[in-house]
């Protein structure tokens, strides 16, 4: 028998929960209480209207480039949530949504977003990471951050949040490969939001599905519809326990679709078509939510403009505190802080030099 | 002779190149349909195809990797990383394998291959785009290092590293990007890689700079010839390697004091080697230490700061003067 088939033997399994009208599949529909059902569906409509606010203030050239989440908040809040405290959660730079979940500030976040580094305020006690920009290289560190915490006898987790564009990092790869032969408690999401900025999907693996990467290095995998926050949840859920309980990783594909632009510098409508959006619109994860929570009676129009009003006014207060501190921030010494535990007599001598308004910083003037 | 921008120029540069030898190839993350996210690339797929404007998964190291073999193959591929920031995915295969292959085979295989980068600060970005590493870089043998400072040297110089037999480190200071506007004649203007130019006279004092700096530089100069009576003179290094130390020293050895500045953080930047120079070519004429004006030693700061990190025209003046005074 010179050939045959020996694997890899595995299907890639789907999950769909929670339909495009709202309607749900209750056998696969987990237990949810009203409080926690209605938190989620805040955190998301937050996160919707912060991402519009920053454009506003983003256009009138208050805060700079930010990369919208518009679309992608199921995706984020269905995962991000089946995580404790003391997790680990390693994201990217479009994580809007997890972070909200995960306790940031919005004050901190658009005092980040005027370009300042003390934007940067992990909340206390959180496992949060900061962003990591350069695209696909964070998950390795979420692998180790894991792998240490199983050496030191805790069955801490991490998550780690990427889009499609990573996976095709090599980075992304060495990231799948140390987690599976090290057994590291690792949940990887990917949200496959369609565009890696005017790149295609389709153009950056040709693969069926990104989920089957998983496969060949020994991996679980799923792919879920990523714009329904139960099938997030369900798949995040199981995934964790995975991870906690057999210290095993998963990659999982969250189908989505980033309905704004990759950041404010760029203008989508370069690389793809209104049809295609408005497809995708009717896929709103939002609108979705907003429906199924209708029906179970937790929603109403009185109800969604009492929190639209509170989530408003709570932006408000956020851009004014954040004004605030913005106004007050230090000038060029703050350069200087956090390079190093304890700054060089180099550095003291540069940050003196240029504090003072001197020249040049080349130890004479 | 068109007014460009420096977008324009290096985009008229990639189009006549294309046009002329079909064996140049344009390629990275979002340079075809896209345009580039700078528009460096607007309108190159549209007239030469996807063979040969090439739409990549996202990946540095793939995008250079693959350049080499199609360089060695005969190919003049011109691939783009988005931003310097993300070109050290890509490191490895610049240093391991661009820089030493005619080394390695013994001249047998070449990477006539021009690696083009937006440097540099100055556009209010987000992290990692806008640094100044060029270092990094100019301290590998078996590589060129060019950086333009304005639409006609731009154009220039490519065509120039498109041609070259070896592999080119091209940095674009995206703070010139649209800054300003330059005549750039229709027909073909090759610059060449290697020589400095003087692009004010002087004979007191010598600033040295390149890319996104030389337009401070140049206001710095101006500033001291209306406020002190100074005459600077201004050389600009289009290529940091090989490195033209003979017209510095030359201009040095006239103006007895000098001046450099980057943006680079100044511990090991560029204005370290520079200074040495002098110091070796030109001993007996310093009349005062070689004064650089630089980046601190820290990470490019978040933009609300990176005026503070930028060597400011006000802080190339007061160096200036410290020299002169010294």
């Amino acid at each position: 028998m010179p050939r045959t088939v020996i694997g890899p033997g595995t299907d890639i399994p789907y999950l769909s929960i929670l339909d495009e009208d709202g309607g749900l599949d209750d056998e696969l529909a987990p237990e949810f209480t009203d409080d926690l059902l209605l938190k989620g569906f805040r955190m998301m409509l937050l996160a919707r209207r912060f991402d519009e606010r920053r454009l506003k203030l983003q256009r009138s050239g208050r805060i700079g480039t930010f990369a919208p989440v518009n679309g992608q908040e199921a995706a984020q809040v269905g995962t991000i949530s089946t995580i404790r405290e003391d997790d680990w959660f390693v994201p990217s730079y479009r994580e809007t949504a997890a972070n909200l979940w995960r306790g940031s500030d919005l004050a901190d976040m658009l005092v980040f977003d005027a370009g300042y580094n003390e934007g940067v305020v992990i909340p206390e006690g959180a496992r949060n990471f900061p962003n990591a920009v350069p695209v696909g290289t964070q998950m390795l560190q979420a692998v180790g951050i894991g792998y240490a915490a199983r050496q030191e006898g805790s069955d801490e987790i991490a998550m780690t949040y990427f889009g499609d564009g990573a996976t095709s990092q090599g980075d992304f790869h060495e990231s799948l490969n140390f987690a599976s032969v090290f057994n590291c408690p690792v949940v990887f999401i990917c949200q496959n939001n369609q565009y890696a900025i005017s790149v295609p999907r389709s153009r950056q693996t040709y693969s069926q599905t990104i989920a089957q990467k998983a496969i060949a290095y020994g991996m679980e995998c799923i792919q879920v519809d990523g714009n329904d926050i139960f099938a997030c949840f369900v798949a995040a859920n199981e995934a964790v326990s995975r991870a906690r309980e057999q210290s095993r990783p998963t990659l999982i594909e969250c189908i989505t679709y980033r309905l704004e632009m990759h950041t404010t510098a760029d203008d989508p409508t370069r690389y793809r078509d209104k049809e295609e959006v408005e497809k995708w619109k009717k896929r709103d994860p939002i609108t979705r939510f907003d429906r199924f929570l209708r029906y179970r009676d937790l929603l109403d129009d009185d109800k969604l403009n009492a929190l639209e009003t509170e989530i408003s006014d709570t932006i408000d207060d956020a851009w004014k505190e954040a004004e605030e501190r913005i106004e007050k921030a230090d000038g060029a010494k703050a350069m200087f802080a956090h390079i190093l535990k304890e700054e060089t007599a180099e550095q003291m001598r540069q940050k003196k030099q240029i504090t003072n308004g001197h020249g040049g910083i080349s130890g004479y003037g | 002779m068109a007014e460009l921008t420096m977008v324009e120029a290096i985009n008229l540069a990639l189009f006549q190149e294309m046009e002329k030898d079909n064996k140049v190839v344009v390629l990275g993350e979002d340079v075809g349909w896209d345009g580039g996210i700078f528009r460096v690339t607007k309108g190159l797929v549209e007239k030469f195809g996807e063979g040969r404007v090439i739409d990549t998964p996202l990946a540095e190291s793939g995008i250079l990797g693959f350049s080499i073999g199609m360089a060695i193959r005969g190919k003049k591929p011109v691939p783009e990383m988005q931003f310097s920031g993300f070109s050290y995915l890509g490191l490895h295969q610049i240093e391991s394998h661009a820089t030493r292959l005619r080394w390695r085979s013994q001249g047998r295989f070449t990477v006539p291959m021009t690696v083009r980068m937006p440097y540099g600060g100055g556009v209010r970005a987000l992290e990692h785009h806008s640094e100044s590493r060029e270092v990094f870089y100019a301290h590998m043998p078996g590589l060129k290092v060019v950086v333009p400072s304005g639409p006609r040297n731009a154009r220039a110089l490519l065509i120039a590293a498109i041609r070259d037999p070896d592999p080119v480190i091209y940095f674009e200071p995206k703070a010139s990007y649209r800054a300003f506007r330059e005549d750039v004649p229709d027909e073909e203007e090759v610059a060449e890689i290697g020589p400095a130019g003087i692009v004010r006279e002087g004979d007191q004092l010598t600033i040295v700079s390149w890319g996104g700096m030389l337009p401070r530089a140049l206001e710095a100069a101006e500033r001291l010839s209306d406020e002190d009576g100074i005459a600077v003179e201004v050389v600009e290094l289009t290529t940091l390697t090989p490195l033209d130390y003979k017209t510095i020293a030359k201009s040095v050895t006239k103006t007895g004091r000098c001046i450099v500045v980057h943006e680079a953080p100044l511990t090991y930047g560029p204005g370290g080697e520079i200074a040495a120079r002098l110091q070796e070519e030109a001993f007996l004429s310093l009349k005062a230490p070689v004064g650089r004006v630089a980046g601190p030693d820290v990470h490019m700061p978040y933009f609300a700061r990176e005026q503070f990190y930028l060597p400011a025209a006000d802080r190339i003046v007061e160096a200036s003067r410290s020299s002169l005074k010294f």
